[in-house]
């Protein structure tokens, strides 16, 4: 492997892993909260969407991003009102938000712009542009491909993830946040709004789904298209629980995950020496697989919080 | 108002209090006053409505009618926010801690200052070694709480009450957990808070720890209160009478004509260790005989609870032998122990102390619940398949036996009382005619008609010559229904003694004597 | 007057309530919503109902269609439904659905050249259900035994499913000149008879369609799982684990065998989805011929309150929904059958995850009504 050839797999693989980062804090966030997320896909395939048709329709960055963001917020709420207010199951709820989001999308997509559910392509301008796009050219294929040239919602999401240690581990907020999704009781004991801090988290997480959403279409891709999150909801739920519901170890997760992705791309029909062709399929299925051993227990053990996925109730 | 100088300002005034939890009346025009540093006992049988009331006071609930005054001012106490301004703390029979989280991190929640963690712990621990100093209360503010000891993690419910400020402490049955060297320790430290002024609402149904720590006691009873004033003017009888309505005489029973008969069960060396590595039984052994109930007593979470799960199967000690019958079961290699199956076709049958998730499938209707465990007996499937027929009849016949009502084996089983799902339990396991019974707990969230049916039909048991265990928490109940008593304390049978050498006086020694030495070990490391 | 959106108790429902009138509310406030939705996007919800029920019931071939779609979601809601009373949220019907196809294809190209029919059907049966039943026993078995959730390795599995099966498909079992990515077609034998070829040889006219004896099969797995659940001790045994796991431990009902057998038995309804799909209609292996039914599976448990015949009910609203959103589509322009789809994830949040919230105000409605109605009855009692 030559530098090049380094410098592109580490700039896919950071490209791929931005949004699963963006989506593994929205799900630390909300499960350590003690709410279970499992539709982070449905919000940011919906995210993508307004992304994609507001951006179109207005011709803005700052519209469509914020466009992606109200809907992901707005679907977080309402999975905030099923099951932190209402007590509906939660891992129901975010399937329901999954399936609807699936349908909703396209007949939202075909019904505005008639391409078969795709959005019209985003110009240029509308599009995130890589910070310093000389990069490669100063700095030389491994750094300047690999480190440098990224738009600014790649750095804003590493940025993030020490961002939301500290937020969790250091701060008050962070405090209460972990200390309600292991034991509610307490907490309203302790005087805070086990509601309260719920829908906050269910806030954050709606803000960090519609990053990612927004990242597909305003950075990956250059519009919407049907089903474009193709399960990179579920592989960040997988990365967040292979990250033990911790931000760093998450982001270690996503990046080993992304690298995966980037390398099955690249490994398509290559043909290596000993092993012969290369299942794509496999690499592809391994993150999945890597998690479903880790959660057994092969790989060390992990602990999800105390109350996760019990709705709180005052009567005792 | 009075114009005596002695008399101290109230702290607390709670005024014609009503609330309803559905059909259920918890309080009933419910008025209570509590002097500014004193401290002042709550007492009632479980479901009394003290709890409902203390919930009120702390905001947990609202009333649906009524006035609260604290330290003179009326206020409105929307939720515990609001009662921890107003200076109130509580400590909850279950504690609210966060296992995963420090002790220090357990106090400072809700109440940190400021936005950043690190500065505020550094001023909560200054202030708080302050306080631990002042108040006594000594805690490993760095340890994480799932490790720290029970007394340990009620000391630090204490300790976070007062670091908010807590003038008026509220303690929802504090000595159910304790043993009774950390009773006393807790006991001095709240005397020694009433000496700096604070106020202390004591939620109790023991009746001795009142009239040996509190001033002023107000009894309740089916959601009213019933009795109210100074300890110095009353009896424990007094009280006990109150609490129940009626003169309390729980009569001995007549012990057994024919004492002793085989030997049904023999427990050697039993050990176990729970999940946390707590070790829950200690070298216990005891032989149950046909005809014969033996009570174990003791304060709860002592090991009874554990001793029921290893005899019955539901848990395998980690040591010990255990001879039913012809059958022996044990844990060394080639060995195994008890599950609950074989021990019900050994004719073993278990009460089980958790009525809600062991005893009943609560979504089932009854005839369902009333046959579970013996589903596989011939009168009740064939072939794999239910006859649901049978199945009803015999529920029917159970609901007519026992008096369950309504007697109506299609209802839920969620939807019968406390007292008649036990009583359909009971009816459940003693209708196989089995050779021995475990009880726990025969009569708890009971009502008193429904103890009394109870108790005799485990004395007929006995006369049938049925080998009953009998583990209960209340004390009386033991000293009615036993022949026999095991007392257990740590872990330990710490005594053995038949009935007519039992007193409240010898059981109580038995009950805690080797804390006082391990207290005493403690003392001199 | 009473307010019907207080929160706080509610009053208990009459059982005719809880099974009849519930499921209809949630899904008229569903349909109502996707309505909204329709009128939105700027079509007539009017003139879609009709030409959707027109499309599904309007013709016996709309109708045969209707039942084949039927016939995938009895079997993957019954499978969601099984796990549902064992306790468990099996999210992996899609992948268990897969892979049951994959034993069927499997089974059907190596011995339909070989095998008359009347053995190569149960062999098939078999080997879907087996299949199935395997792929979902080991998010079972990692439950029951160490301890990872059956949520979150279901949907692990459903990926894994996908791509083993495209492994398969792409490297080992694609004929070589064709440029779509699927198998060998299978020999005759392999072929479970269309509903029409069966009527025909009955003497009786029917239109051509995939509707097969799978939907026979299907009816048949409604009433064994019925019969499982509510007649027998294995079913008793399981529903008392899925209720209260402590209860069933004191009557001595082993915990690990009951998610397993919860777990093996859903798949194995799951992977009787390739009996209908792969056996009755495609009659070789392909990619992606569950197409959603294992997600849809989870809506008809919900809709069909987890009993095999509120799920036979559900699946054939569904099954008119896919047939008639299909005939929509072709009528009316701009319309998609991703608006199915919607109106599921619609009933799902509705009757699933906000079930709470529906229930209270229709209980309070239900206990208001009723008293009314004792109150009437009382007074004529008097006059009369």
């Amino acid at each position: 492997m030559d530098e090049l050839m380094l410098g592109t797999l580490l700039a896919s693989t950071l490209r791929v892993a931005t949004p699963l980062i963006l989506c593994a804090l929205a799900g630390v966030l909300a499960e350590r909260s003690g709410v279970i997320d499992i539709g982070l896909e449905g919000k940011m395939l919906c995210a993508a969407f307004a992304a994609g048709a507001a951006g179109a329709v207005w011709g803005s960055s700052f519209v469509a991003l914020a466009a992606a963001i109200g809907v992901a917020f707005a679907l977080s709420m309402l999975h905030g009102y099923a099951c932190v207010i209402h007590r509906g199951d939660q891992v129901v709820s975010g399937m329901a938000i999954n399936i609807l989001a699936a349908g909703l999308t396209v007949v939202l997509g075909i019904a505005c712009f008639h391409q078969g559910g795709q959005t019209p392509a985003l110009p240029d301008e509308v599009r995130l542009r890589a910070l310093w796009p000389e990069a490669p050219e100063v700095l030389g294929d491994l750094i300047g491909n690999g480190l440098a040239g990224y738009n600014v919602l790649v750095y804003l999401a590493l940025a993030l993830v020490p961002g939301v240690w500290l937020l969790l581990q250091q701060t008050r907020f962070g405090l209460r946040l972990r200390a309600v999704g292991e034991n509610p009781h307490m907490v309203d004991a302790a005087g805070v709004s086990v509601h309260g801090l719920r829908f906050s988290a269910l806030a954050l997480n709606g803000l960090l789904c519609g990053l990612a959403g927004s990242y597909l279409v305003l950075a990956q891709n250059a519009a919407f298209a049907p089903h474009m999150t193709a399960g990179r909801g579920y592989m960040a739920l997988a990365a967040m629980i292979f990250g033990k519901w911790r931000p760093l170890p998450a982001l270690a997760a996503c990046l080993l995950f992304g690298f995966l992705d980037a390398l099955a791309i690249r490994l398509q029909g290559a043909v290596l020496p000993v092993i012969g062709e290369v299942p794509v399929q496999f690499i592809q299925a391994l993150p999945y697989l890597m998690t479903v051993i880790l959660l057994a227990g092969f790989m060390g053990s992990s602990q999800a919080p105390g109350a996760l996925g019990r709705p709180y109730l005052k009567e005792r | 108002m009075t114009e005596q100088v002695e008399v101290k300002p109230l702290a607390v005034r709670m005024h014609n209090i009503h609330k309803r939890f559905g059909t259920v009346q918890a309080n009933d025009a419910v008025s209570l006053s509590v002097r500014a540093a004193t401290v002042h006992a709550l007492v009632g049988e479980n479901g009394a409505g003290k709890s409902t009331l203390m919930s009120v006071l702390y905001g947990f609930y609202q009333a649906d009618e009524g006035e609260i005054e604290i330290e003179g001012r009326p206020v409105r106490i929307p939720d515990a926010h609001a009662a921890i301004a107003l200076g109130l703390g509580m400590v909850h029979q279950h504690f609210m801690l966060v296992d995963r989280l420090s002790a220090l991190d357990n106090i400072l929640l809700g109440a940190e200052q400021g936005f950043f963690l690190r500065r505020a712990q550094a001023m909560a621990r200054e202030r708080l070694l302050a306080l631990m100093q002042s108040s006594g209360l000594v805690v490993d503010l760095d340890a994480r709480v799932g490790d720290l000891s029970v007394g340990d993690r009620q000391r630090l419910e204490i300790l976070k009450a007062l670091y908010r400020g807590a003038r008026i402490l509220i303690l929802d049955e504090p000595t159910a957990v304790l043993t009774p060297a950390e009773t006393e320790q807790l006991f001095a430290v709240l005397a020694k808070l009433r000496e700096q002024g604070c106020t202390v609402i004591l939620i109790t149904h023991k009746l001795k720890e009142v009239m040996r720590l509190c001033d002023q006691v107000t009894v309740m009873r089916a959601g009213r209160v019933v009795h109210e004033c100074a300890i110095a003017e009353t009896t424990v009888e007094q009280l006990a009478e109150a609490m129940v309505g009626r003169k309390v005489s729980l009569g001995r029973s007549e012990p057994a004509e024919e004492v002793a008969g085989e030997i049904r069960l023999v427990a050697e060396g039993l050990r176990f260790t729970d999940a946390m590595g707590c070790v829950r039984l200690k070298e216990v052994s005891l032989s149950l005989r046909a005809g014969e109930i033996v009570g174990v007593a003791g304060v709860a979470g002592n090991g009874q609870s554990e001793l029921l799960a290893v005899l019955s199967g539901l848990a395998s000690p980690q040591a010990g032998r255990l001879q039913l019958g012809a059958q022996t079961f044990g844990v060394m290699p080639g060995e195994r122990w008890l599950d609950p199956r074989i021990a019900r076709q050994l004719g073993l049958a278990h009460v089980p102390e958790d009525r809600h998730a062991r005893a009943m499938v609560m979504d089932f209707p009854a005839w369902e619940s009333a046959v579970l465990g013996y589903e596989a007996l011939p009168a009740y499937s064939h072939k794999g398949w239910m006859r649901r027929a049978a199945m009803m009849a015999a529920t029917a016949a159970m609901m007519s036996r026992f008096d369950v009502r309504p007697p109506l084996p299609q209802l839920g089983s969620s939807k019968f009382s406390g007292g008649n799902q036990q009583k359909l339990v009971l009816a459940r396991e003693i209708g196989q005619n089995p050779v021995l019974l475990l009880v726990g707990q025969p009569t708890r969230g009971v009502d008193i008609g429904a103890i009394e049916f109870i108790h005799a039909r485990l004395r007929e048991l006995r006369d049938a010559g049925c080998s009953v265990l009998v583990v209960s928490s209340e004390l009386d109940e033991i000293l009615a229904l036993a022949d026999r008593v095991l007392v257990m304390n740590a872990g330990r049978i710490t005594g053995e003694l038949p009935i007519e050498a039992c007193d409240e006086k010898t059981l109580g020694m038995l009950m805690s004597e080797t804390d006082v030495a391990q207290v005493a070990e403690e003392v001199e490391a | 007057m009473i307010s019907f959106f207080k929160s706080g108790a509610t009053p208990p429902m009459p059982r005719w309530a809880e099974l009849v009138l519930m499921p209809l509310v949630n899904l008229a406030i569903a349909f109502a919503l996707a309505g909204g939705v329709v009128a939105l996007v700027g079509q007539a919800p009017g003139l879609v109902l009709e030409t959707l029920l027109q499309g599904a019931f309007g013709s016996l071939r709309g109708v045969s269609y209707t039942l084949y779609y039927t016939t995938s979601f009895i079997f993957t809601g019954l499978a969601v439904a099984l796990a549902s009373h064992g306790g468990l949220f099996n999210i992996g019907a899609e992948g268990q659905a897969s892979i049951g196809g994959l034993g069927i294809g499997l089974l059907a190209l190596w011995l339909s050249n070989s095998l008359p029919w009347y053995l190569m059907w149960p062999l098939l049966l078999i080997a879907g259900m087996g299949f199935g039943a395997l792929w979902a026993a080991v998010p079972g078995y990692l439950q029951a035994w160490r301890g990872s959730h059956v949520v979150i390795t279901t949907i692990m599995f459903n990926f894994m499913a996908s791509a083993l099966l495209s492994y398969l498909l792409v490297h080992q079992l694609k004929v070589n000149d064709g440029m779509a990515v699927e198998s060998a077609p299978f020999g005759a034998s392999a072929h479970l008879s269309g509903i029409h070829q069966v009527l025909a040889s009955l003497g009786v006219e029917w239109p051509s369609s995939p509707l097969n004896l799978s939907f026979v099969l299907a009816l048949g797995a409604a009433v064994a799982v019925y019969l499982l659940l509510w007649r027998s001790r294995a079913g008793f045994r399981l529903r008392a684990f899925g209720s209260s796991a402590s209860a069933a431990e004191y009557a001595g009902i082993n915990p690990r065998h009951q998610t397993l057998l919860a777990m093996a038995c859903s798949g194995a309804l799951a992977g009787m989805v390739g009996m209908n799909e792969i056996a009755g209609v495609n009659d070789k292996l392909l990619l992606d011929f569950v197409g959603g039914a294992g997600f849809t599976g989870i809506a008809v448990a919900v809709i069909g309150r987890n009993h095999p015949f509120g799920i036979v009910m559900a699946s054939l609203l569904f099954g008119a929904l896919f047939q008639g959103g299909a005939e929509v589509a072709f009528e009316v322009q701009g319309f998609t059958r991703d608006m199915v789809v919607m109106l599921q994830g619609l009933i799902v949040l509705v009757s699933g995850a906000m079930s709470h919230v529906v229930a209270g105000p229709v209980a309070r409605l239900v206990h208001a009504c009723s008293r009314r109605e004792a109150s009437f009855t009382e007074k004529e009692t008097q006059h009369g």
